[in-house]
């Protein structure tokens, strides 16, 4: 593993992503996605008495799915990185305190997934560890609790809003297999072009997704057309016309293979959501659903997976600052 | 030019790639909507009247009504689908108002009665409270003063 250019970290012994498991809410099943995710809920309490419940189980059933997929035994997973929106992180805490695996709780918003990607195989390559797990969730109704109004109050969502994506998404990444391999991996740096709006969160985040995504091409020395595809974790429909403008302006023509996960994830004429997905289950569900399925067919060689998040919470979009904005990216190679 | 040269070109570009709110649509929903609701308020006004109530009660009743209709679609989660159509059209109304408790009310449950429903149940009414009383009382005043 070594540093190269400014921000990216190259793995000289690329880590293999061993497996993968997705668990999703009953919007997402009705999406496009559906037939890629490992289990849909039907409703999103799933038999429990609250949402915060529900979101612990959601990542506690989707981390066993994925040690079982792998089929080795909890003993020899070595960490654990995982993070969601709720405050202090408590369903990744809650749901996971029965698996007896050493935990590294994560926060990076909705870049949590990809941040949890990158300390793992960091942690696989270095010797530390020979199998790490990462897992991210998020879920509708607990995320609305906390950040906007309740459920049943009779407002209107504008059409800049996203829609939190309810599920969990986590992979186990080992030093050694027979690939997808992650071979690098770009850090993003903390951006905020002033954006207040938190109904426009992909437009607070889309310019640290441009920082990342051209870092990661100067650091490589790749361009676009490297990848078969660039994914972003949530910058939705508004988001992601912005990012492909913004990367035009910089010399960078990404339209042909660039999407989102937000976009992909709902459709947006049917289904109600507005600008797109959004929420750490977000890029977790839609990778370790649809994206590593393509990956493992053959369908996608090389994908760049840019974990977009918003580094915000209530009591600061209350006092007026504006949302800073984060993006990790991974690239991921058969 | 680069959007991104400084903060407030980032927004002015931002404001531009960003679509409004169907305005034209929302207004005319929330036009007849609220105008229906306010009738719905009217025709059960006239029936108390009508059965030899006085205005004052009838008004009480009509109040009673909506709100506890209102309470009792937001227990449904069906309130919200009409607040999405209707908008400002059944927010504004009495039947806004109601929602307003019951919602936040039906939130916080899971946080117990005390500190969760009788704690949080005026997140979302309660600035409507302070701040309409304390007009009222400021109104008050002037009036006595006035007069």
């Amino acid at each position: 593993m070594e540093k190269i250019g400014n921000q990216t970290i190259k793995f000289n012994s690329p880590p293999t992503i061993l497996n993968t498991a997705s668990i999703v809410g009953p919007k997402e099943s009705q999406g496009p996605l559906s037939k890629y995710f490992d289990k849909c809920l039907e409703d999103e309490f799933w038999g429990e008495e609250t949402w915060e419940k529900a979101e612990s189980k959601i990542i506690k059933e989707t981390v066993n799915t994925v040690i079982s997929k792998s089929g080795i035994p909890t003993n020899d997973i070595d960490y654990c990185f995982a993070g969601d929106l709720l405050n202090q992180c408590i369903s990744s805490s809650f749901g996971l305190r029965e698996l007896n695996i050493p935990f590294l709780g994560l926060f990076g918003a909705c870049s949590t997934f990809v941040e949890g990607m990158i300390m793992a195989s960091i942690f696989a390559e270095s010797n530390a560890g020979n199998n790490c797990l990462c897992a991210a969730s998020s879920h509708f109704c607990s995320a609305e609790k906390q950040f906007r109004f309740p459920l049943e109050l009779g407002n209107q969502r504008p059409p800049t809003s996203q829609w939190t994506v309810t599920g969990a998404g986590a992979a186990i990444i080992s030093k050694t297999g027979v690939g997808p391999f992650i071979t690098h991996a770009t850090v993003g740096k903390i951006v905020d072009m002033g954006i207040k709006d938190s109904n426009n969160m992909g437009a607070a985040m889309a310019p640290a997704a441009l920082d990342t995504l051209i870092t990661h091409f100067k650091d490589t020395g790749r361009n676009p057309s490297y990848y078969d595809a660039i994914i972003t974790g949530d910058l939705g429909h508004i988001g992601k016309e912005i990012l492909i403008e913004l990367a035009q302006t910089k010399g960078y023509n990404i339209k042909s293979n660039y999407n989102d996960c937000g976009v992909l994830i709902f459709d947006k004429n049917s289904q109600d959501t507005h600008s797109g997905g959004s929420g750490c289950a977000c890029c977790g569900s839609v990778f370790s659903g649809y994206l590593f399925n393509q990956l493992k067919d053959k369908k996608l060689k090389k994908i760049l997976l840019i974990a977009t998040g918003a580094l915000t919470n209530a009591t600061t979009a209350q006092q007026g600052e504006s949302i800073p904005g984060i993006a990790h990216a991974v690239s991921i190679e058969i | 030019m680069d959007p991104l040269e400084t903060q407030s070109q980032y927004q002015n570009y931002v404001n531009k790639k960003s679509p409004n709110s169907p305005i034209f649509k929302n207004c005319f929903n929330a036009f007849w909507v609220g105008g229906l609701i306010c009738s719905i308020g009217q025709i059960i006004g006239e029936v108390c009247k009508y059965n030899g109530l006085d205005i004052q009660l009838s008004g009480t009743i009509v109040s009673i009504i909506l709100i506890g209709l209102s309470a009792f679609l937001t227990a449904l989660n069906i309130f919200n689908k009409i607040g999405k159509f209707a908008g400002a059209g059944s927010l504004v109304p009495i039947t806004g108002f109601a929602n307003s408790i019951v919602s936040p009310a039906m939130e916080y449950k899971s946080e117990g009665y005390v500190m969760g429903v009788g704690a949080k149940m005026f997140t979302v009414a309660g600035p409507v409270l302070v701040f309409g009383i304390s007009s009222s009382i400021l109104v008050g005043i002037i009036y006595f003063i006035l007069t």
